[in-house]
């Protein structure tokens, strides 16, 4: 099996904190691959230097081939991205931001109308295609987001919390597309979740990062063994502790809540 | 790469046409300063010259004023696409920098000089007239090229930028200076030394000092030195931002 995206001592210092260390992992083509870790763990920063709009401090980052450092725009070209946060241009209709996406991503020109068409379809918003994107409801984002990623043919897909705050309905319809995704169009999904049960459901390989580190990867099965717990979720809670973390997005500060380290309850 | 500019461009004038609420709310300000300024000064105005018409003088500083402030505005928008996301959206597209900061510069001018042309024909409703085509042909270059200067400085600034906080900074110790030392409303003469000195090294006194020159016959520089130096400064401008693009970090 070929590597689709190959990650080799990956470090983000900002100013006294470092955010990931020399993290190393390698994601199989055809595969889907789930990198969990606690909040502030240094999932979103090492996300967001995969997908080239962080500089990492040092490593080298390697997608579909390409130097993600050196080569960007093949590297670009090769993946789609669902960020954790909105990224749609909510004065524009979902047509407009898709179409918009088409272009700088040079999506040849004849095939445009009806790849967008299929995208659209395949998240269930053909029909509501003309309306302004503020008039959307959270879920109907999301889906427009990944049927916008979809557009250029990507042959990766980052999706980094995908399903956050949405209902179990929403939920479902999304992991079923990009489980058909995966399997028909052959499509590599690396995807961050805080939902445990859906990580275990969907993915061939994990890995949990925490405090910027790598702590334990492969499958569910062999995670579940060596820390002889029963699911994802104890292994989860086995590995990283039971503390809270400070949730912090931009990955600059990073620590247990002081005066929080209550135990949570199951 | 023309298609990426194309629809960089045409994204901003959706915008544009799409919020008429700031389309009109923008007209308002120009409008009261040429209605209270003619009528407060012109009299003086036309004395103190022995005889010359403030509408003339002032007209081609509104229109430039104008300009100013939607360019600006419109370069600052990056801001708000970074607080709403879009701008991840922009940068992690298989697009240069340079051909984003040229889509941006080129909305943004488009509606800066879309909002001048508005200005321009209320001050012909007001009795202010062009000699000829020629004189508004070379008046239209000025206000291009003081749009695309003033847009390209909103992009630099913007990309420095992580949040609207530092919005009335700039407003008050930039925009405003740039906009009261530039000859816009008085003519730069008999002016203490510092005054004199930062209204000389104020990009837009030349931006409005050809725009008069053109289209009202009046120029303290001469319309072609005012040319050269507004359209080196736009280039100036737009290779900074280009460099200042491709340093984003969304």
């Amino acid at each position: 099996m070929q590597n689709i995206l190959s990650v080799q001592s990956l470090t983000k210092k900002f100013d006294d904190f470092t955010a990931v260390k020399e993290i190393s992992f390698n994601v199989e083509t055809g595969s889907i691959f789930a990198f969990l870790g606690p909040n502030g763990a240094g999932k979103s920063t090492t996300i967001k230097m995969l997908t080239t709009v962080l500089k990492p401090t040092s490593g080298e980052i390697t997608i579909n081939g390409f130097n993600a450092l050196k080569e960007q725009d093949q590297a670009r070209a090769s993946f789609g991205i669902v960020f954790q946060d909105p990224s749609l241009d909510e004065e524009l209709t979902a047509y407009e931001n898709i179409v918009y996406h088409a272009v700088v991503y040079k999506v040849p020109k004849k095939e445009r109308a009806e790849r967008i068409q299929k995208a659209l379809e395949i998240v269930g918003l053909w029909d509501r295609r003309e309306d302004y994107v503020k008039n959307y409801s959270g879920g109907m984002k999301r889906r427009l987001e990944i049927a916008r990623a979809l557009v250029h043919y990507p042959k990766i897909l980052f999706l980094d919390e995908p399903t956050v705050g949405l209902d179990p309905q929403t939920r479902n319809s999304i992991w079923s597309h990009i489980k058909s995704l995966n399997k028909e169009k052959e499509m590599t999904i690396f995807l961050t979740t805080h939902y445990m049960e859906e990580a275990e459901a969907v993915a061939d390989q994990i890995a949990i990062i925490d405090h910027g580190k790598i702590i334990e990867s492969g499958t569910v099965e062999e995670i579940k063994e060596r820390t002889e717990t029963e699911s994802l979720e104890e292994a989860f809670l086995k590995l990283t502790g039971r503390d809270i973390r400070d949730d912090n997005i931009s990955g600059h500060k990073v620590g247990k809540i002081r005066g929080m380290k209550r135990r949570i309850r199951r | 790469m023309i298609e990426v500019i194309y629809v960089l461009w045409l994204r901003q004038l959706k915008h544009y046409w799409r919020s008429k609420s700031r389309l009109l709310g923008s007209l308002g300000q120009p409008l009261l300063f040429l209605v209270t300024f003619v009528f407060g000064f012109g009299s003086m105005y036309t004395k103190a010259s022995g005889g010359a018409n403030y509408l003339d003088f002032l007209a081609p500083g509104i229109v430039s004023m104008s300009i100013l402030f939607t360019a600006v505005f419109s370069g600052l928008e990056v801001i708000w696409d970074r607080q709403f996301g879009f701008l991840k959206e922009t940068m992690v597209a298989p697009i240069s920098r340079t051909e984003i900061m040229i889509g941006k510069t080129l909305g943004g001018a488009t509606i800066a000089m879309i909002q001048g042309l508005i200005v321009l024909s209320l001050t012909y409703v007001l009795g202010f007239r062009i000699p000829s085509l020629v004189s508004l042909a070379f008046g239209l270059v000025f206000m291009f090229l003081i749009a695309i200067f003033f847009t390209g400085l909103g992009l630099a600034i913007a990309s420095k930028m992580k949040d609207m906080q530092g919005f009335q900074l700039i407003m008050n110790f930039l925009i405003m200076p740039i906009f009261f030392l530039s000859g816009a409303l008085f003519p730069l003469e008999n002016l203490p030394q510092a005054i004199y000195f930062i209204s000389r090294i104020d990009p837009l006194t030349y931006g409005v000092d050809g725009l008069r020159g053109a289209i009202a016959g009046m120029s303290t520089f001469g319309i072609y030195n005012d040319l050269a130096i507004i359209g080196l400064l736009s280039v100036l401008v737009c290779l900074i931002g280009a460099m200042l693009f491709s340093k984003i970090e969304a």
